[in-house]
Order: structure tokens, then C-alpha cells, then sequence
């Protein structure tokens, strides 16, 4: 499996998304733009120019005709995919961590940080069909959670949002009333900040990766813990095959912290593990800095990986990895 | 992390929601007497009061007796000399002098009290004033206050002490006995200390005890594997037991820093070293040997710690530990001290120097015993510009005779490593090259049994190599040497007796370009690790010196420890805290095969429970030896069964995990069919899932690129 090393952000990468068709991947960096490249070969395609901060985040829509990235500045982004012209921009007062789109697309869940006397929140936003009729309004805002809320996305059928972040708890909300349904248990939940939080293909079950060296798999309707997964170094991101019951953790030492002397000393391997048995299988080396962003292309035969080394790894697999038996 | 701080007011309104009472006032609840919930507390006098047994409160007070009887015009002179002398060793407390009266005659009674700052002060003014010669007729007599109580308390009839009834003890090497010849060892990682078995067969640990806060600083088992050591602030103390951990005996010895045993494992001994009030003096030493058995001292040693440093690193609170190094082998006989210019020798019989002197030999720097005879080697170095040469000598003990001497030339320094039975000593000398400017090494080869004690003299091939490490093989014949200056160095095996030639030592192989810098022979000899610790990132080689073929490599990223487990069956590697990442340990077979590995943050230290010397007789080991396969065949045969039980409830956990998994799965593909039909309303009533409008469609694209016309030969 060699790697197509795309290299076209001059700072870490933050986020990495598949459209749905799985033939585009939009990249998301410190640096100030987001790009769109060619999932097949790893060709840019171009970027989208406007924003004045890093970009933490990003989401297409199922038709793939618009682009939502949030950033540090303050605002999030609706884009036009195809011609990189800015569509809409919401303002904050705070950097915005995490988007995603509702099924649907009519509707996006929003987290902004805790920034100066500003609590961190959550924010859910409609999104119109025609762009004359798109406004700031806010549909429903939630707070509550201490600290950075990293990820927030829909639960089924969009009744539920299910957020994470550095208090270490996943909570699920009601979506319409903002009421807290369920919360993750203390004893069997994370022990520090939750990094990522990615949902199965049918949204039924997700992972979380915690920088307490390990990663659990949910039931996103019961909040209920099925797989924890060991590992040896802090999880920054995480992804399931769609394919395969494979799961794919990444992350490595802090890069304030990393030793100097060997690179496989910071584990910056993203490793494999079986879904099902929590064993490892296998990892993919490459990076020379912690992996900030994991994504798995939709058909499940490639995957990319972004590193604080400020490259993206594509990654087509060999014949031999469908076949992996253990 | 602020989540885990919960506000007053939210667990007031939780408790209203809830219904429950919260109006009660925490500081009138009391627990009963002796119990903690398994709470510890942080208030630290809970934990000292094993050290408020062992003083009165009055340590620090002596009594000068035998002084003058002065009129009262006469009592502040009095007064003022005394108090000169006695500051100069430690610092009086304010108001820390006391000197009665007679109420009548106003004259002084002949005696005062002196109360210093620390305990440690006041027994330095007792030894060092007791006897001083104020004038001839005054002596001093000083004494601890607290004896004063003590032996006031000596009832003035004698009465037989009791006899204990006697209770057989626990069979303290029960662990010995296990059924499936396990090791144990003792890990500690983060606040935990842990006994574990090593079940290699089922490629895991079982625990045996487990202890939080069980020592204050580091744990030591006994050589022979009886006790294990830890290590308080209030002294040493020992564990042990046939079934678990029970505390066997406690050493008092405040701020006890470092301990070592005797190899027999009678005896203990503790060392702690205190800041001098006075900061230019040295840190005071205080050593103690205890009989491990009653916990009794036998013998004290107190002074300043240049007394103690004689040849180590020296420096403010260096000392070269062990201090006292024993000798004798296993009896425990005899413990010796390197002095200036001397080496004091003990007796363990009557605890004090041998024939009540110590062995003096001029400039001596270093000396080593034999593990096995009373047998000391000593080295001096050069004297005089190279006048008077460098020697190494072996001296017989307790004769004091000198057995064999050699002169060494042009010697800058000087290392003595002793093979495991005491049958060969090998001396590593580094020698001056002609011009001075660098050194080279060679080694002089001891054979301590044989007639007379020849000595050999080795030079590697290349003189000028720089020596890394050397090993002798355990109870064997053979060592290993690590030399080179590149950062690939070369690795030397030799025989001080080959099949042909018993008088010679001979070379047996050497090994191109290894990536290593530390040597690990088995316990058992045979077997040997190479292993690249630090720089070289804990790569690791399992070598045969029999067959001089290797059996693994393999790697533990990041190794800084390498054990081999007292029977030389198992080699355990480990990263401890000194890296911030990969703590924890490998355990691998003597042949280089992983077995199993735990990580633990956090990891401090990982010991081998030593065993004792087996009983048999060298005959029968070597028949065992000859006859492996029939004392092998009930071993093989329990290991089979234990791999097959272990693939069943392998496959039978996988299978489970399936299983479950299925179950998952099923149920959620359920609701997402059920819920397919709202999915399709929002998004619009667009066909939702997607496997339905994925279309297969083949399409086949021509393209033309170029053509051609070309006339071709017709041929018939």
C-alpha cells in the first residue's frame, strides 16, 4: 500500500471529510483554507478562500453542492462546492469547533468554545433552500457542558444531538427542546478530554477516541458502551470502516511533548483494530507528527489521514487487506 | 478538569429532586475507633505514630554530668564555657541550657541539661564530649536524658524472663512449591506494588497480593527470595508468607534511605544520611545492621560521610553503596568497608574487626570479595609518576594472608569482575599507551582454584578497542565481551577452557557490528541477551553461546531494564518512568519468543523473586540433565493440555463476541428500517437509503487516438 502524500496545507491538518459519493475529500488545516481534492488520486482540485482562522472543522451536503467549515475566526461558512463562492456566513463570538449537517441538510448542529466570558454551546441553525432566505437566526442553543465542546452531531431521524468533548462525558440532547436525554456513565466512560466522536454508516452505533489512550464504541440510541479499545498513546481521531469491522484510531504524543529521538517514539501510527474482538490487527505508518484527522472513504476501500506534520496520506488498500483474517 | 468539580448548589438541587436530606452536619459524624472506610487520610501524624514509639520526646536532651561545683559568682562563667563547647556541634535551643541550683547554698549541683535542635545532635554531643577532659579532675560524663529513664526503669529484682510459647512460623518459601513451577515477581507502577505469578503457559499474570502505598520509595526482595523489603519513612521492614503477604518484622531507622542484605539474607542493613546543621560540615551517616530474623541491632555505624566515601563518588551525600560489602559466600561470615588506606573487615560472629584491626594496605582504592570463599581482591593504583606500580592482590581471610599478587605497569584504572562460583577473577586493567595520550585495554585472567593461581594475560585483537561491557557466563566457563569504538561495536566470546585446551583461554567467536551495549547471561549459562539499551532503543538479541548461533531478535522500543528470571527460562525487558511513553514490561522466552506484554503508566520497577540454590547435588543435576526427555514428558504433556483448554476458550470467546455483536447489529438494521420512512420525508421525499439508486452501469468509452496507413508487403 503506498501512500499518495498530498501536500497542501502549510500547517497541521485539523479535519478530513468524504462527500458522500466518496470521490471528493475536503481537508481542513490551521492554515486558512480549506481545500477539496480528488479522493481517486489525491489531485487538487481547488480551495476556498475567506476565512481569517484556523478551520477546525468542515461538512458537505448529501448532494454535495455546498460546503459548511468552522473556524477560529468566529464564523461558519456555507460555501459553494463547485465554484468556491462564499454563500452565507454566520458570526460568533467565540471559534466554532464542530459542524455537521442534518439528514436532510436542512437543518446544522454547531459548537462554539468557551471564549472569554462566553460558555461553550451548542447551536442548531436551518439552513435554507434558497440562499435569499438564509438567516443568523438560531434555532435551538444548548449549554451546559464545562469546557470545549469538540464534536456534536445528529442523532436518528434528527430527533437527538449527541455531543463530546473536554469534560470527558458524551451527553445526548433532545433537539428540539435542548433537553439532556442521557449522559455517558462516569465509571465506564472516558477518563479526559474526548477528541473525536465519528457515527457508523446508518448512524446506529459511533466511536469516541479520548486522550485517556483509548477509544469506545456506543449505541447511539441507548448511550449504552458495547467496545472499548486499548491503546498506547492519546487518541485524536477515529474511524470506522464502512466496509469492514474494522476500526482505525489515530493520534501520538502531544506535539509540545514529542521525544526527539526516534519518530516511533510519539506512536504516530494509525493503528487497526478488529471491531468486534478489540484486538489490534495491524497499523500504518507514515506520519512524522501526531494524526489530528482520520476519515474513511465511503466505499471502504481507501482512507486518508491528516498529521500535524501538515500532510494528508491516501491511502488505497491492497487486495490482501479484504482478506484479513484473524 | 472542570467537570469533575460538582458546585454545592447543584448537588443541593439534585438532593431536591431526589428528595433526599441533605441537612446534616458532615463534622458531627464520627466514625468508629479504628475504622476508615478505606478512606486514607491526608493528615500525616496519623502515620507517626510507629515513630513516637520509638522516643519519648526527650531525644534531643542529654545530661552533662562530672562538672564543676561553682559558687553562684562563678555560675555564668560556668555556664558561658560549657555553652561554648557544646555549640560547636550542634545548635542549642533557645532557652536550651539548664544548669540547677542547690535552693540554699546557691552553688551548682555539678550537672546541667542541654536540649539541641535534633536527636541527631545531641547523640553527636554525646559521643563526642562523653569523657572530655575539662581539668583533671573533671571529666564529663554525658549521657541521653532518655537512657536516664530507661535504665531507671530496671527493676532492682531480677526476674526470670518469660518464656514464649513456642508458634510454629508460616512456611516462608511456600511459593517454592507451586504446582506448575511458576516465578513470581513484583512490579510497582503509580501508587501500586504488586506480587504477580508469571503464567507463561497461559501468557498472563495471576495476582498474588497486592498492596496501594505498600513502601515509600522502592521495594528489594532478599537474595535467597524470602522476604521482600520495603522502605518507610520511620525504617525497613520485611513481607512474606506462605500464602500471601503478612509483615514479617519491622527495622527501626528513621529517614532510612538505602538497604541492602547480606547474600545468606541474616542480616540487614540500613543507611540514612542527615543534613549537618552546620552547612559546612558533611552529611552524618547512619548505618545499622539488624539479624533479620529478631530485629535486632547488631551493630551501628555513625559518623560523617567522609568517613564513608573513601573511594566511591564521595561528594555531600555520596557514598558508594553498598558500604559494606559481604563476603564469605552464603554464610554471611565476614562484611568489609573500604577505608583510607586500609580495608576493615567484620566478623559476623562477634561484630567487630577481625583480630581487632583493620587490614592496612597503602592507597588501596577498590577491593571486591569472592561470591563464594573468603577470598579479598584489592587494587592500588600507580605511585610516584610510575615508580611504585600499579598492584592487585588476593588476600585470604581471616589468615590476612596475601594468596597471589600481581604488579600491574603503566595501569590508569583498574575493574575486577568475579565469575558467579569464584572459580576465575578478571581483572580489566586500562593501560597508558607509549605517548601517554591515550589508554588501551587488557584484561588479567585469576584462576582462584587451581594450584598456585596462574595467571593469564588477554589482549583483545584489536588493542586499542574500547571495552563496553563485560560478563562472565553464570557457573560457567566462558565470558562475553563488548568492544569497539564505532557505534556498531563488536562482540567477543571466549572459553578460559576448551575440550583440547583446559590451561588456555581461547577465543570462541566474535560478532561483526552489533547493535548492543549491555550483556544479559541466563542464570544457567548457555544463553546470553545482547541488548541496545538507550541509544540504541531497547533492540534485543537471544544468543546461544553453545551452538554461537543466534536464536531472535526482536525489540522492545525503548527498554531500559533486562531480567532474566532465576531459573533462566523467561527474560522479562521493561521501560520504566524514566520514559514518559511505553511504560510497562515484555516477558519473552529464554529463545526469544514474546509471550505477553502489560503496560502500565507510570512504572517503577520490576523484580524477579529470587529463588534459593537448589538442594541437588551436582551428579544428580547432570543426570536430569542427561535424562531431560523423561522428566520433560509430564511437563509437555500439561502444556498441551493447557494450549488446547486455551484455543477452546479462545474460539469460544470469539465466538461469543460475535455472537453479541450479531445481535447488535440485527437490531439496529431493524430500526433503521423501521425508520427509513421518516429518513425519506426529511429529506424531502428523496429515495433516502443508499443501495436503492445505486445503478451499476457499464459503459464502454472508444477512444480514437491515432491512425495510421501503412502499405504492407504482399507476399505469396
Amino acid at each position: 500500500m503506498r501512500p499518495i502524500l498530498m501536500k497542501g496545507h502549510e500547517r497541521p491538518l485539523t479535519f478530513l471529510k468524504y462527500n458522500r459519493d466518496g470521490d471528493l475529500l475536503f481537508s481542513c488545516a490551521k492554515d486558512h483554507t480549506p481545500t477539496v481534492w480528488f479522493a481517486d488520486n489525491g489531485e487538487r482540485l481547488g480551495t476556498y478562500r475567506g476565512h481569517n482562522g484556523a478551520v477546525w472543522t468542515c461538512d458537505v451536503s448529501r448532494d454535495s453542492t455546498r460546503l459548511l467549515t468552522g473556524s477560529a475566526d468566529q464564523t461558519v461558512k456555507l460555501w459553494n462546492v463547485q465554484t468556491g463562492t462564499q454563500l452565507y456566513t454566520f458570526n460568533f463570538g467565540s471559534p466554532a469547533r464542530s459542524v455537521e449537517f442534518a439528514i436532510g441538510d436542512k437543518l446544522a448542529v454547531i459548537t462554539t468554545d468557551p471564549f472569554m466570558d462566553l460558555t461553550s454551546a451548542i447551536h442548531v441553525k436551518r439552513i435554507a433552500k434558497d440562499q435569499t432566505e438564509q438567516t443568523e437566526e438560531s434555532l435551538l442553543v444548548i449549554k451546559g457542558p464545562q469546557g470545549r465542546i469538540n464534536r456534536a452531531v445528529w442523532g436518528p431521524l434528527n430527533r437527538t444531538i449527541i455531543s463530546a468533548g473536554e469534560d470527558a462525558v458524551i451527553r445526548i440532547w433532545d433537539s428540539e427542546t435542548g433537553k439532556l436525554l442521557r449522559e455517558s456513565d462516569k465509571e465506564s466512560g472516558h477518563k479526559k478530554t474526548i477528541t473525536s466522536l465519528t457515527k457508523a454508516a446508518d448512524g446506529s452505533h459511533f466511536l469516541s477516541g479520548s486522550l485517556d489512550k483509548s477509544a469506545k464504541l456506543w449505541d447511539t440510541r441507548t448511550l449504552t458502551l458495547i467496545k472499548t479499545y486499548g491503546t498506547e498513546r492519546p487518541v485524536n481521531a477515529v474511524a470506522m470502516s464502512p466496509l469492514l469491522d474494522h476500526v482505525v484510531l489515530g493520534g501520538g504524543q502531544d506535539a509540545s511533548a514529542v521525544t526527539t529521538t526516534d519518530h516511533r517514539a510519539g506512536k504516530f501510527e494509525a493503528k487497526f483494530y478488529d471491531k468486534i474482538l478489540q484486538e489490534e490487527i495491524g497499523g500504518v505508518k507514515g506520519h512524522f507528527g501526531p494524526i489530528n484527522a482520520l476519515a474513511f472513504n465511503p466505499d471502504g476501500k481507501s482512507f486518508s489521514s491528516g498529521g500535524e506534520d501538515g500532510y494528508v496520506r491516501l491511502h488505497h488498500f491492497d487486495p490482501d487487506y479484504f482478506n484479513i483474517k484473524i | 478538569m472542570a467537570a469533575e468539580v460538582v458546585l454545592m448548589n447543584e448537588v443541593e438541587s439534585k438532593a431536591a429532586q431526589l428528595g433526599i436530606d441533605l441537612s446534616v452536619d458532615l463534622n458531627s459524624i464520627q466514625l468508629p475507633p479504628g475504622e476508615n472506610f478505606g478512606i486514607v487520610s491526608d493528615d500525616e501524624d496519623v502515620y507517626l505514630d510507629d515513630q513516637l514509639e520509638f522516643d519519648s520526646g526527650f531525644g534531643n536532651v542529654i545530661v552533662v554530668d562530672n562538672l564543676p561545683v561553682v559558687p553562684r559568682e562563678k555560675f555564668e562563667k560556668l555556664e558561658g564555657v560549657i555553652r561554648k563547647i557544646y555549640s560547636q556541634i550542634g545548635v542549642i535551643k533557645e532557652d536550651g541550657l539548664w544548669m540547677p541550683t542547690d535552693p540554699e547554698t546557691k552553688k551548682t549541683l555539678g550537672y546541667c541539661f542541654i536540649e539541641y535542635n535534633t536527636p541527631q545532635e545531641a547523640e553527636l554531643a554525646k559521643e563526642k564530649t562523653n569523657g572530655y577532659k575539662l581539668d583533671r579532675s573533671h571529666i564529663f560524663a554525658v549521657n541521653m536524658f532518655d537512657d536516664f529513664d530507661k535504665y531507671m526503669r530496671v527493676p532492682d529484682e531480677w526476674a526470670p524472663p518469660e518464656i514464649k510459647p513456642y508458634t510454629p512460623g508460616e512456611n516462608l518459601q511456600k511459593w517454592l512449591t507451586d504446582e506448575k513451577a511458576r516465578d513470581q515477581f513484583v512490579i510497582r507502577a503509580g501508587t501500586d506494588t504488586e506480587v504477580l505469578w508469571n503464567d507463561a503457559r497461559q501468557s498472563k499474570t495471576e495476582l498474588v497480593y497486592k498492596r496501594t502505598y505498600w513502601t515509600e520509595s522502592f521495594v528489594q526482595w532478599s537474595p535467597l527470595g524470602t522476604y521482600l523489603a520495603t522502605v518507610h519513612r520511620q525504617g525497613a521492614a520485611v513481607w512474606g508468607g506462605a500464602t500471601t503477604f503478612n509483615r514479617l518484622m519491622r527495622y527501626a531507622h528513621p529517614q532510612v534511605k538505602l538497604i541492602d542484605f547480606s547474600p545468606g539474607e541474616k542480616f540487614l542493613v540500613t543507611y540514612s544520611s542527615h543534613e549537618p546543621s552546620n552547612p559546612r560540615d558533611a552529611n552524618r551517616v547512619v548505618i545499622n545492621i539488624f539479624d533479620v530474623r529478631t530485629g535486632k541491632v547488631m551493630r551501628d555505624f555513625k559518623g560523617s560521610a567522609d568517613e564513608f566515601s573513601v573511594g566511591g563518588a564521595g561528594g555531600v551525600a555520596g557514598v558508594s553503596w553498598p558500604v559494606f560489602r559481604w563476603g564469605g559466600g552464603k554464610a554471611d561470615k565476614y562484611f568489609a568497608k573500604l577505608g583510607k588506606n586500609m580495608i576493615s573487615v567484620y566478623e559476623t560472629d562477634i561484630f567487630s574487626l577481625i583480630d581487632k584491626k583493620s587490614l592496612k594496605v597503602e592507597n588501596v582504592v577498590d577491593f571486591s570479595w569472592s561470591p563464594t570463599d573468603p577470598i579479598l581482591a584489592l587494587f592500588v593504583p600507580e605511585l610516584g609518576g610510575g615508580n611504585q606500580p600499579a598492584r592487585v592482590s588476593l588476600v585470604q581471610i581471616p589468615s590476612k594472608a596475601e594468596l597471589r599478587q600481581k604488579n600491574l605497569f603503566s595501569v590508569s584504572d583498574c575493574k575486577m569482575y568475579w565469575q558467579s562460583n569464584g572459580d576465575y577473577l578478571a581483572v580489566k586493567a586500562d593501560r597508558y599507551t607509549k605517548t601517554k595520550k591515550s589508554t588501551y585495554t587488557g584484561f588479567e585472567l585469576f584462576r582462584i582454584k587451581e594450584r598456585d593461581i596462574p595467571i593469564e594475560v588477554l589482549e583483545l585483537d584489536n588493542k586499542s578497542d574500547k571495552i563496553i561491557a563485560f560478563a562472565w557466563e553464570p557457573k560457567g566457563h566462558r565470558f562475553a565481551v563488548i568492544h569497539g569504538d564505532n557505534p556498531r561495536p563488536d562482540i567477543s566470546f571466549y572459553s578460559m577452557r576448551t575440550a583440547h585446551n583446559t590451561g588456555r583461554v581461547s577465543k570462541l567467536s566474535t560478532l561483526k557490528g552489533k547493535q548492543a551495549n549491555a550483556l544479559f547471561w541466563s542464570p544457567g549459562g548457555r544463553f546470553i541477551v545482547l541488548a541496545g539499551l538507550k541509544g540504541f532503543n531497547g533492540q534485543l538479541e537471544f544468543f546461544s553461546v553453545d551452538e554461537l548461533e543466534t536464536m531472535a531478535t526482536a525489540e522492545h522500543f525503548m527498554a531500559t531494564e533486562i531480567e532474566w528470571d532465576p531459573t533462566g527460562r523467561f527474560v522479562a525487558t521493561a521501560v520504566t518512568s524514566v520514559h514518559e511513553m511505553e511504560n510497562g514490561f515484555n516477558i519473552w522466552s529464554f529463545n526469544g519468543k514474546l509471550l505477553y506484554r502489560i503496560l502500565k503508566d507510570h512504572f517503577f520497577q520490576f523484580l524477579w523473586r529470587p529463588r534459593p540454590p537448589s538442594f541437588l547435588t551436582p551428579e544428580k543435576e547432570e543426570e536430569i540433565a542427561r535424562n531431560l526427555k523423561k522428566y520433560s514428558k509430564k511437563y509437555e504433556a500439561e502444556d498441551q493440555d493447557v494450549s488446547m483448554l486455551l484455543s477452546e476458550q479462545d474460539r469460544e470467546k470469539r465466538r461469543k463476541l460475535k455472537e453479541e455483536w450479531d445481535k447488535w447489529v440485527s437490531e439496529w438494521k431493524q430500526t433503521h428500517e423501521e425508520e427509513n420512512l421518516e429518513r425519506q420525508k426529511l429529506r424531502g421525499g428523496e429515495a433516502s437509503d443508499e443501495e436503492e439508486e445505486y445503478e451499476a452501469k457499464e459503459v464502454e468509452v472508444e477512444e480514437l487516438l491515432d491512425v495510421s496507413e501503412e502499405v504492407l508487403p504482399f507476399e505469396e
